[in-house]
């Protein structure tokens, strides 16, 4: 009965009246699904069927604002489509639907050509903030932690609520500007149609190099540009090497004064926990 | 019966669902409610937002977990790391019971993330108690598993609904959260007498009530939530707490949010339908 439920629907979103071999689905569902006086077993089960569809699109459409408008409705519907037929539920929570789209959009670049590695970037942020959201917070680092510690034997663990992403696209900005769009149209008391007319009308970012950390700072998520060095330096360290091999990754260009300027803001913002 | 060993031994009156638009109104305001209900997998996280405001709420109040995702009737076993993450929860809010459903939902690790209706068979129920069994003993807590409202049934059922019920919570010595709203739907949408659904099951064993409101089709009924309690649920909530005795009672209300305040005024019209239990079992005394 699972596949019954969770396969795709047809047009105007209805069961499709085909079972994947080519029978008659009411041939196949009827088998199992008694009928009532109103309702055959196929529209029985073709509840289940749409609630199944309602219930996942929604939840992505929800958690995927930025995408919706870097593809526009329509295309952002049939990606998640092809995404969910490809790659359906694994987990009890439907906070989880959109951990793999980044790669579908990677694999499956008609759906969203030519804008696919925007569309990419932008899973990545969108999903970066739902991990970010309720990600554990440990014990944060303090400063007597690593006191009399050799930088060459001194590895500091990321907490689990900071996501460090390199991107190609400034889909951060895009995203504000998107989220200002939006409620530029609540406050107009725009209808929900008008809304998705506004966050397509935000003009899609040119490619531009985009090192971001997402993290978690008192319960609200935030997003914060850093330079390619302290991109380097901090993936290096979630990495597990050490504070001196990890410094070493920013390159001869970048000064120490700005490295320490740099680790002081993360210990400031408690990125840096105990392992 | 409304303190019993399925619901911890505990006498709660009438709570409301734990939702997110009334996070704001209840840490501030901090109205007096019996108690929440909380959907267990909303806080089974490792951190963030959620659990500050579930532990901000356990400060002042009383919760009780809901779940809905345990699949008791899926074919699947009890997943180890899920039921670890739900022990740390019950841990947490020191619930005295927790319910889930008597539904099936996954096959094979691959969620409908739906509450799907089971073949009322003797095989099925004796597989069901067994993992409804399984997951008591690891989390340690009283459980009540709760009837669906359900739109399909199956050639396969070899007994009614409640029958089925009655067996699966008898084999694993459990409770019911029993959901009147739900007999109501489905009695609608399977043409059966909800009176004999209620009059069926073992009374004795209902830790918990819910009710709600659903939504009407031409022919069929939706369990939606996002109503206000209807008149035939009414009746159907007075009949149960006659035969169950004055039972913790809860209002689900999940979609199209209206103000805390309604749906805390909603939840409290169950007072009016006690008070006439109360007062029939006094002339009965008398």
């Amino acid at each position: 009965m699972l596949q019954a439920v969770i396969r795709p629907l047809g047009p105007g979103y209805r069961s499709r009246r085909r079972w994947p071999d080519g029978r008659p689905a009411t041939v196949v569902i009827d088998t199992f699904a008694a009928p009532n006086p109103r309702l055959s077993g196929f529209e029985r089960i073709e509840i289940y069927n749409r609630m199944y569809w309602f219930r996942t699109l929604d939840s992505l459409h929800e958690d995927l604002p930025g995408l919706r408008a870097v593809l526009g409705e329509r295309r952002f519907m049939r990606l998640i489509e092809a995404y969910l037929v490809r790659h359906p539920s694994r987990s009890f929570t439907l906070r989880d639907l959109p951990a793999r789209l980044e790669a579908f959009i990677r694999r499956t670049s008609r759906l969203t050509a030519p804008h696919t590695a925007l569309a990419a970037d932008m899973a990545a942020f969108e999903w970066a903030q739902v991990e970010c959201f309720d990600a554990a917070a440990l014990p944060p680092l303090t400063p007597a932690d690593v006191t009399g510690v050799p930088g060459s034997r001194l590895r500091l663990s990321l907490q689990p609520h900071v996501r460090l992403l390199a991107l190609r696209y400034p889909v951060d900005e895009f995203a504000l500007a998107v989220k200002d769009a939006a409620l530029r149209g609540d406050a107009s008391n725009a209808v929900v149609a008008s809304r998705r007319r506004l966050s397509r009308r935000v003009r899609r970012p040119r490619a531009a190099p985009t090192w971001l950390a997402v993290h978690r700072h008192e319960g609200k998520i935030y997003y914060k540009r850093l330079d390619a060095p302290a991109h380097r330096i901090l993936t290096a360290l979630r990495s597990g090497r050490t504070l001196t091999q990890a410094v070493a990754t920013a390159g001869r260009g970048v000064q120490p004064d700005q490295v320490r300027a740099w680790f002081t803001t993360w210990m400031h913002l408690g990125w840096f926990c105990r392992r | 019966m409304p303190a019993n060993r399925f619901n911890g031994h505990t006498d709660y009156g009438i709570g409301i669902g734990l939702r997110v638009p009334h996070y704001g109104h209840i840490l501030e305001r901090k109205p007096v409610v019996d108690w929440f209900e909380i959907i267990s997998e909303t806080f089974m996280v490792d951190g963030g937002r959620p659990l500050a405001v579930l532990d901000a709420i356990l400060e002042q109040y009383r919760v009780v977990q809901h779940g809905v995702s345990l699949y008791f009737g899926s074919a699947d076993k009890p997943d180890r790391t899920h039921l670890r993450k739900l022990k740390a929860l019950v841990k947490r809010t020191r619930t005295p019971w927790l319910s889930d459903h008597l539904c099936w939902g996954s096959v094979d690790g691959t969620y409908s993330h739906d509450l799907l209706p089971m073949p009322y068979t003797h095989a099925a129920a004796r597989r069901t108690a067994e993992k409804i069994r399984q997951v008591r003993d690891f989390l340690e807590v009283p459980i009540c598993v709760e009837n669906v409202s359900s739109y399909a049934a199956f050639h396969q059922s070899e007994m009614t609904e409640w029958e089925f019920l009655t067996e699966v919570v008898e084999r694993a010595d459990c409770g019911i959260l029993l959901d009147v709203n739900n007999i109501y739907v489905s009695s609608r949408n399977h043409d059966f007498d909800p009176y004999a659904y209620l009059d069926g099951v073992p009374h004795q064993r209902v830790g918990q009530i819910h009710i709600a409101g659903h939504t009407k089709f031409e022919k069929y009924l939706l369990d939606t939530h996002d109503h206000p309690v209807l008149d035939p649920v009414w009746k159907l909530y007075a009949h149960a707490i006659r035969r169950c005795g004055v039972t913790a009672t809860l209002l689900e209300w999940d979609d199209r949010i209206p103000s805390f305040g309604e749906v805390h005024a909603e939840a409290l019209k169950a007072n009016a339908y006690i008070a006439d239990v109360r007062q029939a079992h006094a002339v009965t005394r008398a």
